[in-house]
């Protein structure tokens, strides 16, 4: 049989998955071993035990400063930065998108900017955000939202623009104006695809989030990883990197999911 | 009355000329078949009926007033794919000229008025039998199946004029039968002029009241530009076909077909 007909059993599927998991863990707990051997006192990759001891530490008990639990903290302050930006990129690219895909004159007047802006470095525009907007909440979410708004925006344009004509044509001969063709039409079958670009600008996010943490901040998982990075103390940054990859993880998935429950139909498309 | 009367029309794309000197009457509750080689402009000319397309010179009137210069709800339109709205259900795609056209910000409905609305939709749906279907998204329909929904979302309107470009073209043989018997009914039924472009001549004939060519009439290469089509034949069905009324030779062929059939 060919290899592109070949398909793996529901089992095997799972293994084939796990798998790379368990290659990346062996190797690490192998290397870790050796170094430890060659030096007890080695913090470069720090033995599975003391990674439960940080993990007790950082997300069990409170700390003795604060009387936080650091994690959680951290978790709350990041999470909170994390979707004020993303929140108010997808208000702006809903609207702005559906402008530039629907009126040619919106059009005319939006995309070549939006265009341009998008290719600004978000990054660079850091320095300038701290200086505006001084070092609180207010800069590291407008980095997150500048920083992802204008591709969100670009794609929504486009995938209202590649409806089919038809559709648009046949919502003008049922009565609809333009306002309710937007409401009615277009908006209800971007909105799906606004998911999907959400879920692939949830890393980009982060990014943004991570670097804004680390150069000012009270608390975040970015400003811990930073903070901690001074002592050398992989043991903390390991379970925070990982658990900052959960995090991704699970908002990637309950988007997906939540796009399959609200728009049922998106799934049915997409599979004909 | 939904009379349409084009006078010396004609269509270019910059410098190709696409239709020339197009002049027609189409009287009040006729059913047109355009046939004609592919190419030659049949969708074009639906398409400035619609309202899509402006005719480069000449004018269309209907009911003796020019066509607005865009789509409109006297004009309905089914086309041979993505005329139905693939994120709403059977039911939704047949009401949604209705919320559209009575709530003018939400474009929804609520209580009583969204219990008519429903109750008109489901008897249409009825009608182009798709009541097992009410709550199916397109994506779960079969083509056949699609276009009747398609049929039943453009009759909510109560268009003067129905257009269909193609519509049954992707459909098989069987289906086709099938579902030229539900146009046979809906055109008796629907006080409406029908305009149908279709590549199928059987198809032509056994439901037009007349059947017009669109042809060019010079078409070696050097000319392709220069010339474009018109029409080149205006066959009248004899023995003729009248929206509502019984055919007095062929009843059970022309006449209105009754229910369960
Ligand atoms: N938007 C457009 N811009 C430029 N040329 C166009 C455009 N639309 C159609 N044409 C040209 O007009 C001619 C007629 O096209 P049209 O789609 O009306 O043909 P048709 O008779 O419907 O053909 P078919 O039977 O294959 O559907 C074609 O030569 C096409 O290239
Ligand atoms: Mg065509």
């Amino acid at each position: 049989m060919r290899w592109i007909n070949v398909r793996p059993s529901s089992g095997m599927r799972l293994t084939l998955a796990v798998a790379p998991f368990l290659i990346v863990l062996g190797a690490y707990v192998a290397g870790s071993a050796a170094r430890l051997a060659d030096n007890a006192n080695d913090k470069l990759l720090p033995g599975l035990s003391s990674f439960v001891d940080a993990i007790n530490r950082m997300a069990v008990v409170p700390d003795g400063r604060t009387g936080q639990i650091l994690l959680w903290a951290d978790t709350a302050a990041s999470l909170t930065r994390l979707f004020s930006g993303i929140g108010i990129a997808v208000a702006i690219a809903l609207v702005v998108g559906m402008l530039i895909g629907m009126l040619p004159t919106m059009r005319a007047l939006l995309a070549p900017f939006v265009a341009a802006i998008s290719m600004v470095p978000p990054l660079a525009l850091l320095p300038i955000l701290f200086i505006v907007m001084g070092l609180g909440e207010g800069s590291k979410i407008a980095l997150i939202a500048i920083g992802v708004t204008p591709i969100m925006i670009r794609d929504l344009a486009l995938t209202a623009t590649t409806l089919p004509r038809e559709q648009i044509i046949k919502a003008e001969t049922l009565g609809g104006s333009s306002w309710q063709i937007a409401l009615r039409v277009v908006l209800p079958q971007i909105l799906p695809r606004m998911i999907d670009t959400l879920r692939l600008q949830i890393g980009p996010a982060w990014l943004f989030l991570i670097a804004a943490e680390a150069i000012s901040s009270e608390a975040g998982l970015g400003y811990r990883i930073f903070l901690v990075r001074r002592y050398l103390a992989m043991d903390v940054i390991f379970p925070y990197v990982l658990w900052i990859t959960l995090l991704a993880v699970a908002t990637d998935y309950i988007l997906n999911r939540l796009r399959i429950a609200i728009f049922p139909w998106s799934e049915l498309e997409k599979n004909t | 009355m939904s009379g349409i009367i084009v006078e010396k029309v004609w269509k270019e794309y910059g410098d190709q000329i696409v239709l020339e000197d197009i002049s027609i009457e189409i009287e009040d509750r006729a059913f047109v078949a355009l046939v004609g080689p592919s190419g030659c402009g049949k969708t074009t000319f639906l398409r400035m009926l619609l309202g899509q397309e402006q005719a480069t010179r000449g004018t269309i009137l209907l009911d003796g007033v020019p066509l607005p210069k865009e789509p409109g709800p006297d004009r309905g339109v089914v086309f041979q794919r993505y005329s139905v709205f693939p994120h709403l259900t059977v039911l939704g795609n047949v009401l949604i000229g209705k919320e559209m056209t009575a709530a003018r910000y939400s474009g929804r409905l609520f209580g009583a008025a969204r219990r008519a609305a429903i109750e008109e939709a489901r008897a249409l749906i009825a009608e182009v039998g798709l009541s097992h279907a009410l709550d199916k998204y397109p994506a779960q329909l079969s083509g056949g199946m699609q276009q009747r929904l398609a049929l039943a979302q453009a009759l909510i309107m109560k268009p003067k004029v129905l257009l269909l470009d193609e519509p049954f073209g992707a459909l098989d043989p069987g289906i086709r039968a099938e579902i030229h018997t539900l146009m046979k009914r809906l055109w008796h039924e629907n006080p409406m002029t029908v305009v149908m472009v279709t590549h199928d001549m059987r198809e032509a004939f056994t439901l037009a009241t007349r059947v017009v060519a669109f042809e060019r009439l010079r078409d070696r290469p050097e000319e392709k530009l220069r010339y474009g089509a018109t029409i080149s034949r205006d066959i009248p069905i004899w023995p003729p076909r009248r929206a509502g009324e019984p055919s007095l030779i062929r009843p059970d062929r022309d006449g209105p077909v009754q229910k369960g059939q």
